[in-house]
């Protein structure tokens, strides 16, 4: 399934009650985002220069004390990845940010690629200052061919300007970034594959040990963090980590990009504090669902998150009452289905993005993929038996465990939780029962 | 070096840091299922069997890949790890033509193994083989994709051991398949056919093209007299097809075999390999006499021969001229043996014996005609001559030991170790330090150039004169070599070079399991044969001088240089890719 970006049909914040904050989507359509003059007059490099005043400890004892989740989806606390990745030893290491955003339905780190690339830099240079890395390296999807040529033309500004380079700030910090297009890859959204596909070759996951933060890119010691963490690091130096974690809850600290699409009235991407619920997120800041229709469900984090019935919106947003409703944050889409979607037409569309994102590499993933294709193939054709209730759920499980990446563990999430709250939507399209109905 | 203390199955055991949980089990007697593993590769952990589970974790994770950490509590055999590894066996049946009683691999088949563990008796999965070709481009390997289970052996034995990168994957998802760049053929890659990727295949995606057919005909053909002559490391090795210890050497037996197949004569390969050193020692003489060009490089193995014409065909005059010992016996079927018993060498059908699937290639090579008959009718690899002793119901291990037919079958312990890498170099230095220096050599064992090691070097001075020899063994090392020739680094004066790793014993048509640890007995076995020979100097085989008193003159004489020389050419790709180019726009046109 190619990936379709909803264009947002209005600007960020307008007719969102308020709810939404502008920390890290502050200078979003309110500056000239190739311009470093403009970004230094919003504040920009405020937080490279105070954290160039600390020691690289103490930078990583900020991001640690703000709480900071990694936000491409897997949520690993920040702070801790850079303490790590700062103790392997080696003379070089490297940063990579993660642009390679392939969550059908996620498109929160193009906004801060296209309005605000120089935050995302800022970032990096902070990382590496932290880890003691001199090469950076940007990972955009093929698809963004655009805002890489756009990431180029900043990085040499941020060079000329004497913010990246071999004497960055006059403190004698180096630090160079490359970008690097992807090739059309979602699995190559997983770190190592990430890494495989910077090295040239096809990709595909690596075994894991030894690390990434041990041997990663070309077998240096490798930080990789998402295009959203990075633009959350120099706010976080701005302003402080104590004041960046008073946004949100005790446990999911801050605040989040969001993508809202599907049958919404006002998709786009929004900044909001962890805490709200869904429901405020769907009606108070998506004006709601659009032609007036009603809400049937939402899956959660992109194709790889779990489906939600409508029923269940008054969930707050934050990782704990995720994981103890079984959801997860994930990339932070958020698309909505209307009254008439039906389940397994959706499942269906799930499912052919997967059969055909599959790297191949391992059985349960390649062979998996296949056996759920074409189950909700029968479930869509209305042949589908009882039996095959039975094989979802077993081989969900044999890819859940047995997978060689992220890719093949979470794939069937999504058909397990529409299963589970929308039974009867299958039932009906097991042949005999059909015959009877 | 640190140890931890773990837990496998309710059983402890103190293992040092950086041992796997799958080399952990076996130390305890445990063996977990496996299927993309193997004992002399990198860890993969693509197929997904090998997955165990951490006590207490909800978590499974894969036996070979993972290292075990203090305190690790491990199961691998819960009810959760034994659904997964069912499930996964499943999904891959699902996948997998099964028709295991056709398969060449039908009981000797590790995907078939797992199946009878796990007893699969029904599915709810719907099968999916994919529709693929069958690849049977080339006179040596057969390749059916659809049988593969994408383990990648064969992907790391032709890029990172035989460094020939013909195999490689292409597509994703369900299409993703092992294949040569463009999903050619391997007729139209520069293949060296060597067989080292059937030889790591677990099931029977990859596998050496049957003959024995064409020989049971020609057996059963009363006009044709069918001769067979064995390679030197078909004699330690085929055993291993009837589950007798690796390395036992059943020379005897298989010569019995032979004869109860039906062959008329039954001659061995040794001879040649003697004639063999005859004449390239002959020629590294002449090269180092006449200023030729050095260093010479040994020209028995085909696989080699396919991959210098291929890849260096700039450095082909390194190459000795002499055909391999497989080629010299036949072409003496079809002249001098062919006259010396009176009948039309039409009629003579020469069979060998051949721990080598490239071997099939080298005898359907253009240059291996003499007296206009194609010198080797056909070439048969150990397994398919283990088939056909099965065949023929022979009780192989009980069988008597018999002697090989004359005048082929008189040989010496310098023929036999050709079986092993190294062997050619140690035999040919036996001889031209003997006729070179007229004093006879005192310790007649080169032991510096024998075994597994990559590439070995050995200094051996004639005539006051120091002579630097290496041996490589693996295209991988060879390439080195080659590189250092390019780079003008090379000192030395004569140099062996085998395609598989470990020599002929290690051949891509040798017993499936040929690991390192085989190998090394196979190259036991070797040695131990050429200790109890009477003659172990090739130049001193009285069969070999009758020939040339007989026959052929001297070495490097007129007859020699007629029918056991020959040339090389340099294989393109991209020639033959024009030729395909042609032949598609010529069809298209039509």
């Amino acid at each position: 399934m190619k990936k379709k970006y909803v264009k947002s049909l209005i600007g960020i914040g307008v007719n969102a009650m308020n709810k939404t904050v502008s920390l890290i989507s502050k200078n979003f359509k309110n500056l000239d985002p190739k311009s470093l003059q403009e970004y230094l007059h919003a504040g920009g490099y405020l937080g490279l220069e105070k954290a160039l005043a600390s020691t690289p400890a103490q930078v990583i004892q900020e991001v640690k004390k703000s709480g900071l989740q990694g936000r491409g989806g897997a949520a690993y606390p920040t702070g801790r990845k850079w303490e790590q990745a700062a103790a392997v030893e080696g003379p070089r290491k490297i940063v990579i940010c993660n642009a390679d955003e392939g969550e059908p339905g996620t498109f929160k780190d193009r906004y801060l690629l296209q309005y605000d690339p120089f935050k995302i830099i800022e970032g990096m240079t902070i990382a590496a200052y932290a880890v003691g890395a001199t090469e950076g390296y940007i990972y955009i999807r093929e698809e963004y061919k655009k805002l890489q040529d756009q990431m180029k033309i900043v990085i040499a500004s941020a060079l000329e300007g004497g913010f990246l380079g071999d004497n960055i700030l006059g403190t004698g910090l180096c630090f160079h970034i490359k970008v690097v297009s992807g090739a059309g890859a979602y699995v190559c959204g997983e770190n190592s594959t990430l890494i495989e596909s910077i090295e040239g070759k096809s990709g595909r996951p690596r075994i894991k040990p030894p690390y990434i933060k041990e041997k990663g890119l070309f077998g240096l010691p490798t930080l990789v963090n998402n295009v959203e963490t990075f633009s959350v690091i120099p706010v976080i130096f701005e302003i402080g980590a104590e004041e960046y974690s008073k946004y949100g809850t005790e446990f999911s600290k801050g605040t989040k990009l969001i993508s809202l699409c599907g049958n919404i009235q006002y998709p786009g991407t929004y900044e909001i504090p962890f805490g709200l619920t869904l429901r405020e997120i769907i009606y108070d800041i998506g004006g709601g669902i659009r032609d007036g229709k009603k809400l049937k469900f939402l899956q959660l984090g992109g194709a790889s998150g779990a489906i939600l019935p409508a029923s269940k919106i008054d969930i707050p947003y934050t990782y704990e009452d995720f994981e103890g409703n079984g959801l997860t944050i994930g990339s932070g889409a958020i698309l909505i289905a209307d009254e008439t979607n039906k389940v397994v037409d959706y499942m269906k569309s799930v499912q052919d993005f997967f059969l055909h994102e599959s790297c191949g590499k391992c059985t349960p993933c390649r062979e998996g993929n296949r056996q759920l294709s074409k189950i909700i193939n029968r479930f869509v054709s209305g042949t589908a038996s009882i039996e095959d209730f039975q094989t979802v759920e077993r081989f969900a499980r044999v890819m859940k465990y047995c997978s060689f990446c992220g890719l093949g563990q979470t794939a069937p999430s999504a058909l397990l939780s529409a299963i589970q709250h929308f039974p009867d939507e299958f039932y009906q399209q097991i042949h005999k029962v059909r015959k009877i109905m | 070096m640190k140890y931890y203390q773990i837990t496998i199955d309710h059983k402890q055991i103190t293992v040092p840091e950086g041992t796997t949980i799958l080399e952990a089990a076996k130390l305890v007697n445990i063996k977990i299922p496996t299927l993309c593993y193997h004992p002399d590769q990198s860890i993969k952990a693509n197929c997904r069997i090998c997955l165990v589970e951490i006590s207490g974790k909800d978590d499974l994770v894969a036996a070979c890949s993972t290292p075990v950490w203090e305190g690790a509590n491990i199961l691998t055999n819960s009810r959760l790890v034994r659904d997964m590894q069912k499930g996964v066996l499943e999904l891959i049946l699902a996948n997998h033509p099964q028709d295991c009683l056709r398969c060449i691999r039908n009981g000797n088949c590790e995907l078939q193994n797992l199946c009878e563990i796990f007893h699969i008796a029904k599915s709810n999965l719907e099968d999916e083989v994919d529709a693929l070709p069958v690849d049977d481009s080339s006179p040596s390997l057969a390749r059916d994709h659809r049988k593969c289970i994408k383990c990648n052996r064969c992907i790391e034995m032709c890029q990172d051991v035989q460094g020939v990168s013909i195999l490689s994957h292409a597509h994703r998802s369900i299409k993703y398949n092992i294949t040569p760049a463009f999903e050619r053929n391997l007729m139209d890659t520069l293949c060296v056919f060597c067989g080292q990727c059937s030889s790591v295949c677990p099931v029977g995606a990859i596998y050496e093209k049957d003959d024995t057919d064409k020989v049971w005909e020609a057996i059963d053909d009363p006009k044709k007299h069918v001769i067979v002559q064995i390679a030197p490391a078909v004699r330690v090795s085929i055993g291993d097809a009837f589950g007798m210890a690796p390395g036992t050497k059943v020379t005897g037996k298989v010569v019995a075999a032979l004869r109860r197949i039906g062959f008329d004569k039954v001659f061995d390969t040794d001879f040649t390999a003697d004639l063999t050193i005859m004449e390239e020692g002959s020629e590294l003489l002449h090269r180092m006499k006449d200023h030729g060009i050095l260093p010479m490089i040994t020209s028995c193995s085909p696989g080699w021969i396919n991959y210098i014409e291929g890849h260096y065909p700039h450095l082909l005059r390194h190459l000795s001229s002499c055909k391999s010992p497989q080629q010299m016996f036949g072409a003496l079927s079809k002249t001098y043996y062919a006259e010396k018993i009176g009948l039309d060498p039409a009629n003579i059908f020469t069979v060998s014996i051949m721990p080598c699937t490239a071997k099939k290639y080298e005898a359907s090579r253009e240059e291996m005609i003499s007296n206009g008959y194609r010198e080797v009718d056909a070439v048969l690899t150990t397994r398919e001559l283990a088939r056909m002793i099965k065949t023929s119901s022979i009780d192989f291990i009980g069988i008597e030991e018999e002697e090989f037919d004359l005048p082929f079958g008189i040989s010496t312990g310098a023929g036999v170790i050709f079986g092993a890498t190294g062997g050619v170099m140690e035999a040919a230095l036996r001889s031209v330090y003997e006729l070179a220096t007229g004093t006879a050599l005192n310790n007649i064992e080169f032991t510096d150039v024998r075994g597994l090691e990559g590439i070995k070097e050995a200094t051996v001075v004639i005539n006051d004169q120091p002579i630097k020899v290496a041996v490589a063994h693996g295209l991988s090392n060879a390439r080195k070599i080659l590189d250092y020739i390019d780079n003008g680094q090379c000192d030395y004066t004569f140099i062996e070079i085998m395609c598989c790793p470990g020599g002929c014993i290690g051949g891509g048509g040798q017993p499936i399991g040929s690991t390192l640890a085989v190998k090394e007995q196979r190259i036991q076995g070797i040695y131990a044969i050429d200790q109890d020979m009477p003659i172990r100097k090739a130049h001193k085989n009285p069969a070999v001088l009758k020939l040339y008193e007989e026959y052929l003159g001297t070495p490097l004489g007129h007859l020699s240089h007629k029918l056991l020389h020959t040339t090389y050419r340099a294989r393109s790709e991209d020639l033959h890719l024009l030729s395909l180019w042609q032949k598609e726009t010529a069809s298209s046109k039509e």
